[in-house]
């Protein structure tokens, strides 16, 4: 079990990681750890945009660890949504990837999560709450990795041109500088104490 | 935290770095690609060792696990080499060769007993391993005991084993755990820090009231006193102790004392 994530506004999502554990029969993998990532929503039981969330997660997640140390394993990631107040996807992206750092895990790199919004006159707006997100004609998520501010995963909703999701990029990566400081300092402060 | 960048491996020791960190090893002076090296080379390169969180990449080691960077430096005076690793805490424990660790009994399948040891596999321990055993004199182990022993099989790709003697045949300790006492968890940095020689923890409790101690690098501590009110005092004093400092310990124990 690890702690809650700090997030953009009011969004706060709490990060379980369980493993490497025994995993049963039908999902082993001979090669590689078996990743399962599952997202409780705040109310109501998880439907197709969890799942559909999941799997996102679980592709981000899966290129950075290093599965190929624990084969046979399982490693199950539980995410529960405790308040939403807008660029959910990225707090769960963030959250996961410090349940990860916590629990010790092998990984190659860091990701995080940033959301930009591009609202009708064209400006961009990173971490957008609901409000923004819902007047926003298309709304952007990317998950950065920490070592060449590469891009792991892109998602989009709403339409925009090449030139303004590039735009967008750029300023996701300025801003995964950030949140990659912030992974830092928690670290630290953890470390301090022993 | 710029991107690409590496940085020399002696300024991070001590240090928090973070997975996808890349630490670059100092170059041996002598290396020249141009040239070959006829004659005998003057200083004997020591051997680097790379461990636990840490990975060998192209420019150097890559860090998987975060925590606080560790060097020892070789032993015999050689100016090269040494063991760099990562000090990370968690709780999940990951077989390693050679390790001692508490292990549950859970089932006996034929001549093999499968322990539990916290990882994700569970462990087989033959019932020959124990010192002392022939097929005649079997050891008298039943379903539900703990075992102390130590890894000889222990690796990503197969089950590991555990054998209750060393390699000289006798057990230095191992073997079936008493009646009694009292099992429980705590973090894998805990362990290490209880097992580190002339540990202050262990030293005052001591003088608070004799007791056994049994401790796995999986975790898995187990304490026995002269009554249960004393074994309890001592596992919650020991589960606190992840999380207090010295003088907030040693404040404790004078209370305790006192009653």
């Amino acid at each position: 079990p690890r702690p809650p994530l700090p997030s953009p506004g009011d969004t706060s999502v709490l990060a379980g990681l369980y493993g490497p554990a025994e995993v049963k029969g039908s999902k082993e993998l001979p090669d590689r750890a078996a990743l399962e990532v599952l997202l409780r929503p705040k109310v109501g039981l998880p439907g197709v945009i969890e799942r559909s969330r999941e799997q996102l997660l679980r592709r981000t997640c899966e290129s950075v660890v290093l599965g190929v140390l624990h084969p046979r394993t399982a490693i199950t990631l539980v995410l529960q949504v405790l308040s939403d107040a807008g660029s959910l996807l990225s707090c769960c992206l963030n959250a996961a990837c410090m349940g990860l750092l916590d629990a010790g895990l092998p990984l190659s790199s860091l990701f995080c999560g940033v959301t930009c919004a591009l609202d009708p006159s064209g400006a961009i707006v990173l971490d957008p709450t609901t409000r923004q997100e819902q007047e926003a004609r298309a709304v952007l998520t990317f998950a950065i990795d920490s070592a060449e501010r590469k891009v792991l995963t892109a998602t989009t909703k709403g339409s925009c041109s090449v030139e303004e999701m590039q735009q967008c990029l750029a300023a996701a990566q300025r801003a995964a500088d950030t949140v990659f400081q912030f992974y830092r300092d928690s670290v630290r402060r953890k470390y301090s104490k022993s | 935290m710029a991107a690409g960048r590496g940085v020399e491996v002696e300024t991070c020791v001590g240090q928090v770095v973070l997975p996808g960190d890349v630490l670059l090893l100092p170059a041996h002076p002598d290396e020249d690609g141009e040239r070959l090296r006829l004659g005998v080379s003057a200083a004997p390169r020591g051997r680097l060792l790379c461990g636990p969180g840490l990975r060998r990449c192209a420019a150097g080691l890559l860090v998987t696990k975060c925590g606080l960077l560790r060097h020892r430096q070789a032993g015999g005076g050689a100016t090269a080499g040494g063991a760099y690793w990562v000090d990370s805490q968690q709780k999940r424990y990951v077989p390693v060769k050679g390790d001692h660790v508490i292990g549950i009994v859970t089932a006996r399948a034929g001549d093999v007993f499968k322990l539990d040891v916290g990882g994700s596999e569970q462990a087989s321990l033959s019932y020959l391993a124990f010192e002392g055993a022939t097929k005649r004199n079997r050891p008298n182990v039943q379903v539900g005991d703990l075992i102390y022993g130590q890894f000889l099989v222990a690796n990503k790709d197969m089950e590991p084993e555990m054998v209750c003697i060393d390699s000289s045949g006798r057990s230095s300790g191992m073997g079936i755990i008493g009646q009694d006492g009292f099992l429980f968890k705590v973090s894998l940095g805990l362990i290490r820090k209880l097992l580190a020689p002339k540990c202050e923890i262990i030293q005052e409790l001591s003088e608070l009231y004799p007791f056994e101690l049994v401790l796995g690098m999986n975790g898995r501590i187990w304490v026995k006193a002269k009554t249960v009110q004393q074994t309890l005092i001592i596992v919650n004093i020991l589960e606190a102790c992840e999380y207090m400092t010295a003088e907030q310990r040693k404040q404790a124990l004078a209370k305790l004392s006192g009653n």
